[in-house]
């Protein structure tokens, strides 16, 4: 995988490593839409906290907004969110990978100082 | 996986300071991690990760909790950066390595998204109307994969 789809895959997990941000997310999953008001009345969460997570969930994509009025409403995107589940499940397996590199670098840099020390 | 907690680990062919420099150095981290490190290597140290994305670079903000040379290496990492990781908005991130025989075994475990900060009867509430927590969220969010096109998650 290309080193810009490993780096949009972790802001993806990343953006919802914070549980408040995860209950936003999963308070617009219980309907179509919703404008940060609406949220924040649900929530324990101030307006402007609910707008703030709503940015961090837009800018990876996991929601999207549309004017209305003077209120911005807000939707899941499902393709989006389907792709953040599967970055999930996929998160042992990137640290099974990364632990593989580092396998096999510390290896090959073990040889190399044999091999310094052997000609010593 | 039980709950929010991921755990691997690997067997290495090499001393373990070895390993220790891989994980910790930045010289080396670039090669197994993120684009760039820039790492402040010692408990309560700031450090910055920054991964190359299609549009602009994600930078993570970590600290140690604990840097032990050879044996425990641990940070917590939040995003977007800008708050002070902690529990309760903060992925945990631990390294151990141990001696097997001239070789040695490295564990990550990657924790935290069960410290919610919210109080307890509405953590259960939560808990009770969402599944087990993050296991909950797991599954619910898996529901919305088999709709997505599927791409290859490597």
């Amino acid at each position: 995988m290309s080193a810009a789809a490993a780096g949009q895959q972790e802001e993806l997990w990343a953006a919802l490593g914070e549980p408040s941000r995860l209950r936003v997310l999963d308070a617009l999953l219980d309907r179509d839409d919703a404008t940060p008001t609406m949220l924040a009345r649900e929530l324990p969460l101030t307006r402007q906290a609910v707008t703030k997570h709503l940015a961090v969930l837009g800018r990876v994509g996991l929601v999207a907004g549309r004017r209305q009025g003077r209120e911005v409403r807000y939707a899941v995107d499902p393709d989006r969110l389907a792709e953040a589940a599967r970055a999930m499940s996929a998160v042992a397996a990137r640290w099974d990978r990364r632990l593989a590199r580092i396998k096999a670098i510390a290896e090959a840099v073990h040889a190399r100082r044999q091999v310094a020390a052997g000609d010593r | 996986m039980a709950g929010d907690r991921i755990e691997r680990d690997v067997l290495i062919e090499a001393p373990i300071d070895v390993v220790w420099e891989v994980i910790s150095r930045p010289e080396q981290i670039v090669h197994w991690f993120s684009d760039e490190a820039q790492l402040d290597l010692r408990p309560g140290g700031e450090g910055v990760l920054t991964f190359e994305t299609a549009n602009q670079p994600a930078v993570y903000h970590l600290r140690f909790e604990a840097v032990e040379p050879p044996r425990r290496l641990a940070y917590r990492w939040v995003y977007p950066g800008g708050e002070e990781p902690r529990p309760g908005n903060s992925m945990l991130v631990e390294f151990t390595l141990a001696e097997e025989g001239g070789r040695t075994r490295l564990t990550v475990v990657e924790s935290g998204l069960d410290h919610m900060p919210w109080p307890d009867d509405e953590k259960q509430g939560y808990a009770d109307s969402h599944g087990k927590g993050w296991a909950g969220h797991l599954e619910r969010l898996s529901a919305y994969a088999p709709a997505a096109p599927s791409r290859p998650l490597t």
